[in-house]
């Protein structure tokens, strides 16, 4: 019965598919075409400042007389210049490493809040959520004035008697891996906690009756249970540090090699958006394998 | 044993929030400071807001701003809760595995490529960039997340009451905003201010999408972060963080409340 009102309704289905596909299809799917051709292009003093321009007024000669234009230059240049090739390397380095890091010290966190109180969890959960809500941008702001040569940390370490002249953070790929870490903890932290909450308690004890040692039992138990949460909470870090902006740009120095501060100069100071493309293509090229498995990773849980 | 281990639950806990919280804590105290150097603690003073409400140049762009984010996030929600149905209930559809793709690809996507995509997009098409063009990209990236917020919702819905008004001769149309939309308002709402703050937040993609006369709050407090830690930052950090803090707390207590009533309801209506 349903489905056949369901059925009636076929032109109100057909819009409620359409509307958002459509949207993403125009804003998400198609600019990236146009990223792919744009990376292909040559820079030049116009504007746009990039050359072939497609036209339809060129006709179809016109338009294949264009297409000669394209060039893989700018690809090539990515491989064989090695600023290009050690900001990518670099790039995926910082992001793997930050990675464990943020799974080191998200773990415990996430388990304790596993395992407290019931009626205190969701606070908790609250807890973790709200910096996440707070802006991005003033979160790595607050570590400027903490990490730098006059900031609170060296104040703080020169009270105690630790050091005696400040030492320098800031500007340092430590300032970047602080910054990376206190910014995407959230992200590790909930996946971890919503596998570890549904944990049941009785296998730990069950093992522990059994003679097993608690660190063991860890590993035998806790660990592959939570293993989703550490997947996903990897992903949703892993993808987004690689290709991140704002933590390098701010809190590293001129010495901080990542792509995403790479694209940015070559976007918006060389004014160079053929080789900005180029940058682009090849870093989602390189980012295509995780966010797959990603997806493939969301499809599996949305499956249970 | 017991008693080793929650002691150490406890204090990974609490050392956790620490770092979570500490910087902003500190963020807060100092936009309070007379003082113009970090370090330096002059007395307590609240004259870099009043320096604050002074900057015409700051407050045009907050305003620019919060437009920006209420505009983008109401069309978020529209076509992110579309998307979430179209996910939830439509089973299999020519190109779905593309949509499905479409919808999470933007949640790990690389702002900076996000920003490139949608700026050359908007060079190809010719059209004046600004205010709109950043709020078309704004919808486009938070449509993205309200869809996963809904469809989390959706996923363990109860059909039979959507299922009863049509049997009834609801008409789906109908039945959407009479049955559906009221039971799914947690997550909506949800969804609608999580687009909100990614908005309010954003500055990558603001920065390529947008054109002159149109420079939102980050990219304004971005551009004076480069020269250092200035108390006024401080000062309209503190501001947007009570905004947040103040929303937040209030939607989940409201939310608890609801669960609490509904769970009242529920008993009662066993018992009668």
């Amino acid at each position: 019965m349903a489905a056949e009102a369901k059925d009636g309704s076929g032109r109100l289905r057909w819009l409620i598919v359409a509307i958002p596909f459509a949207w993403l299809l125009v804003f998400f799917l198609i600019p990236f075409f146009n990223v792919l051709k744009l990376s292909f292009s040559t820079r030049a003093r116009a504007l746009p400042p990039y050359k072939p321009v497609f036209d339809f007024a060129d006709g179809i000669a016109g338009f294949f007389a264009k297409l000669q234009q394209l060039t893989l230059a700018n690809h090539l240049s990515l491989f064989t210049d090695p600023r290009y090739v050690e900001a990518y390397l670099s790039s995926l380095k910082i992001a793997a490493i930050s990675t464990v890091l943020i799974l080191i010290v998200a773990y415990p966190i996430a388990y304790g809040m596993a395992r407290a109180p019931r009626e205190w969890r969701s606070m908790l959960v609250m807890m973790v959520i709200l910096p996440f809500w707070t802006s991005f941008l003033i979160r790595v702001y607050a570590w400027i004035g903490i990490l730098g040569n006059e900031g609170l940390l060296n104040g703080f370490l020169l009270w105690l008697g630790v050091i005696d002249q400040p030492i320098t953070i800031l500007t340092t790929d430590w300032a970047v891996y602080i910054g990376i870490v206190y910014s995407y903890l959230p992200f590790m932290i909930l996946p971890l906690y919503a596998t570890l909450e549904k944990m049941d308690d009785t296998l730990l004890e069950a093992a522990a009756d059994l003679g097993c040692p608690p660190i063991q039992a860890f590993w035998k138990i806790t660990f592959p249970i939570s293993l989703p949460g550490v997947i996903a909470g990897c992903f949703l870090v892993f993808i987004p540090i690689t290709g991140e902006f704002v933590i390098p740009e701010l809190l590293g120095g001129s010495g901080t090699k990542m792509i995403g501060k790479t694209l940015w100069y070559e976007f918006f100071n060389n004014r160079n958006w053929p080789l900005a493309s180029a940058v682009a293509v090849v870093l989602l090229l390189i980012l295509v394998v995780p966010i797959v498995l990603f997806q493939n990773a969301q499809k599996v849980s949305e499956a249970k | 044993m017991r008693k080793g281990q929650s002691w150490f639950n406890t204090t990974s806990v609490a050392l956790g929030f620490a770092f979570l919280y500490a910087p902003i804590v500190i963020l807060v105290i100092y936009s309070f400071n007379d003082s113009k150097l970090v370090t330096v603690w002059g007395g307590f003073s609240t004259r870099w807001y009043v320096e604050l409400l002074n900057d015409q140049a700051m407050l045009d762009a907050a305003w620019i701003t919060l437009r920006l984010a209420l505009l983008s996030a109401t069309m978020a929600t529209i076509l992110g809760t579309l998307a979430a149905i179209t996910m939830v209930r439509f089973g299999r559809f020519l190109g779905r595995s593309v949509f499905s793709g479409m919808i999470y690809a933007p949640l790990v996507m690389p702002d900076v490529i996000t920003g490139l995509s949608l700026l050359l997009l908007f060079v190809s098409i010719d059209i004046d960039r600004g205010f709109w063009t950043v709020t078309l990209a704004h919808t486009t990236l938070t449509m993205c997340f309200v869809a996963v917020v809904v469809q989390s919702r959706l996923v363990v819905f109860d059909r039979s009451l959507e299922e009863a008004a049509l049997d009834l001769g609801c008409p789906p149309f109908k039945t959407f905003f009479v049955i559906t939309l009221p039971l799914i308002l947690p997550a909506v709402v949800a969804g609608w201010m999580l687009a909100f703050t990614l908005s309010l937040d954003d500055l990558v993609i603001a920065s390529f999408t947008t054109g002159p006369g149109a420079t939102t709050l980050p990219m304004k407090i971005f551009s004076q972060v480069k020269f250092g830690v200035t108390p006024e930052i401080n000062a309209i950090s503190t501001i947007l963080i009570t905004i947040v803090a103040i929303g937040v707390i209030a939607a989940s207590l409201f939310n608890k409340r609801r669960e609490v009533e509904r769970q009242k309801a529920e008993r009662l209506a066993l018992q009668g």
